[in-house]
């Protein structure tokens, strides 16, 4: 199977039959690996046991920004070479990255309330992520508001790219500014400073929620087709009435 | 495993995490099941697709 192959959407559909069963044990085992080793990671000598919630949070903090770079991509996809599943990918994959940043933002919060003494504090950090959840809201509005797919396609690709300028923002916003958010400690310059103990259950929590994230995208992409298959469907139903 | 003073706030974020991920995928499944239901009505209805194929070749 080629990547042409893959343009259609019906050997899409049959592809996603085969390989979702097997993606989402993968992703079971992994999350269940994760678990269990994020359990039994012994305590920060600063933060105590709290250390166990960046388990959770960095995973989400980091698929919140992916699944924005996914979606510009799908963008330029449909924007440029009009590829029929560019926007399918790009809606299905919006209320999945809006759930994994609404978990960065709360995980974070309930974090932050025991280590800096509270929940909420507008800086870069923080504030660029929030107006990324609400960027997701908007497109997920977008989508919903627009009847003619291939208009909403176009709008929300093009917002979807004015978007992703948040994403170095999110991403620098710790070096560029002062905050109360640590700066980079896993992907930086000098490799990671954390010590193995934490580095490898996050590492394993972070490849299992990016499995959940494929699994949850490829399904929600299948949905995503048989929902406009329905509107065709409609549609000729609705003509063939009024023929 | 003595999650210290801040349990509660360790407990509620994998509450939170399990929540949301269970929601995902109860919505995905149920929108899956949805589409599928739909299609068939239409074709059950008389209505086909202009390659002439069924909602059972959809996977």
């Amino acid at each position: 199977m080629t990547l042409t192959d893959l343009a259609n959407p019906s050997r899409f559909l049959v592809l996603t039959a085969r390989i979702l069963p097997w993606l989402a044990a993968l992703t079971a085992l992994l999350l269940a690996i994760g678990l269990v080793q994020s359990a039994l990671a012994p305590d920060d000598y600063q933060q105590g046991a709290t250390v166990k919630i960046m388990f959770i949070h960095v995973p989400n903090a980091w698929l919140s920004m992916f699944v924005w770079g996914l979606m510009s991509v799908a963008a330029l996809g449909t924007l440029v070479w009009r590829h029929p599943l560019a926007d399918v990918a790009a809606k299905a994959a919006a209320p999945i990255g809006a759930a994994f940043t609404f978990l960065a933002l709360v995980t974070g919060s309930l974090w932050g309330r025991p280590m800096w003494g509270t929940y909420w504090e507008w800086d870069a950090r923080l504030t660029s992520v929030l107006i990324l959840f609400l960027m997701y809201l908007g497109l997920i509005a977008l989508w919903r508001a627009v009847d003619d797919p291939s208009r909403a396609a176009r709008a929300a690709a093009i917002l979807t790219l004015v978007g992703a300028i948040n994403i170095p923002i999110i991403k620098f916003s710790v070096d560029w500014w002062n905050t109360l958010h640590q700066p980079a400690s896993v992907l930086r310059i000098g490799g990671s400073s954390m010590d193995r103990a934490f580095l490898v259950p996050l590492l394993v929590m972070a490849v299992a929620f990016s499995l959940l994230f494929v699994t949850l995208h490829l399904a929600a992409m299948r949905n995503e087709i048989l929902r406009r298959r329905v509107r065709t469907l409609q549609m000729l139903q609705a003509s063939g009435r009024a023929a | 495993m003595a999650l210290g003073p801040y349990a509660s706030f360790i407990v509620m974020s994998y509450a939170l995490v399990a929540a949301m991920v269970l929601i995902l995928i109860g919505w995905i499944g149920f929108d899956y099941r949805r589409q599928k239901a739909r299609l068939a009505e239409l074709e059950a209805s008389g209505v086909v697709r202009r390659s002439g194929r069924s909602v059972g070749d959809l996977g």
